[in-house]
């Protein structure tokens, strides 16, 4: 399957949330387990997508994610800017590469 | 002519209002497109994703999923997942415009990021006479939508002239922008930790037993169900 058309199934199903209050004109109402489910899903998916896959952001060592990890994690306690929090941990990533020779 | 002219000042407003998310938004697509490049993705390619796409994070996580060889359903299955949270932000903002014709409705919604909608929503609690204003939406989602695009072509345009050694070391960085969203939320809301936690934990089980993208998508639909029932206690 191209690229071009996984691109174009990500942008019809990220359509389609957005869309759906547009037809039901009346407020949607869910269940509270419903909405308490979706507001729960964005920090479980942040979760699963960091966990564990920030490991093998170097083919060699699990060790260089998670130095930048832990870097991310200080730097945005910080409440810097997330542009910081990511060149921090870019930078994190290149020195423990330079210092342990990976 | 007066409304005209009130139309057009909601416009301007919203494209004023919205000048922060694209000052956020410029260095985070830019890295977008860096990171994109740097995973295979050609520049058109990224481009096309912004375009159409235009939620960040799923994005991001399209790209590592690609680059590590998932399959289409899983990618689109994950992006449906991750993005399904804009449906209760969609629901706020169309109860607020739902004196406006659906063909402009049906391309505002396009623009509800999770940036755009807590502006919005924040600038409509002070000013409520811009809470019906078609324009004034239009406005927050164009300067947003524009810079993320822009940043996309810019980040993708300049991957080459980066350093290769610095190249490599980006790839964290998809993963410094999950943490630092997530990281203020814990502080905000601490019972979050259990979601993150419970998902990371499920994501790492399954991941032993069915391919990466599977493992994601289930993980976040049972670390949320696992969330909603620790809200629930905590009532």
């Amino acid at each position: 399957m191209s690229i071009f058309l996984i691109i174009l199934g990500m942008a019809i199903v990220t359509y389609i949330p957005r869309f759906l209050p547009v037809l039901i004109v009346d407020r949607l109402k869910f269940p509270g387990w419903v909405n308490r489910w979706l507001k729960s899903i964005p920090y479980a998916a942040l979760g699963a997508l960091i966990f564990p896959g920030i490991l093998s952001v170097d083919g060699k060592s699990p060790l260089v994610g998670l130095m930048g990890g832990i870097a991310a994690v200080i730097l945005s306690y910080l409440r810097i800017h997330i542009i910081f929090v990511i060149s921090g941990s870019i930078l994190v990533v290149i020195l423990v590469k330079l210092l342990t020779g990976l | 002519m007066k409304l005209a002219e009130n139309l057009k000042e909601n416009f301007t407003t919203g494209i004023m209002a919205s000048i922060p998310i694209a000052i956020g938004y410029i260095p985070i697509s830019v890295t977008f497109g860096i990171v994109s490049s740097q995973s295979g993705i050609s520049l058109l390619q990224a481009a096309f994703m912004s375009f159409m796409v235009f939620a960040g994070a799923s994005q991001f996580m399209a790209v590592n999923m690609i680059s590590g060889g998932s399959g289409w359903a899983e990618v689109v299955l994950a992006t449906l997942v991750l993005n399904f949270r804009h449906l209760i932000m969609s629901t706020s903002l169309m109860n607020n415009l739902r004196d406006v014709p659906a063909k402009w409705k049906s391309l505002l919604c396009f623009g509800i990021t999770d940036e755009t909608f807590s502006l919005m929503y924040m600038e409509q609690e002070q000013k409520p006479w811009l809470k019906s204003s078609p324009d004034f939406a239009a406005g927050v989602i164009f300067t947003a939508y524009a810079s993320w695009v822009a940043g996309t072509i810019l980040g993708g345009a300049f991957a080459d002239i980066i350093p290769a050694s610095i190249s490599a070391s980006m790839s964290i960085s998809l993963y410094s922008m999950f943490i630092g969203l997530l990281v203020p939320a814990i502080h905000k809301t601490p019972r979050v930790v259990i979601i993150v936690a419970s998902s990371m934990i499920i994501n790492a089980i399954l991941g032993q037993f069915i391919s990466g993208g599977w493992a994601i998508v289930l993980a976040t639909l049972l670390g949320g169900l696992i969330g909603a029932a620790f809200e629930r206690g905590g009532e």
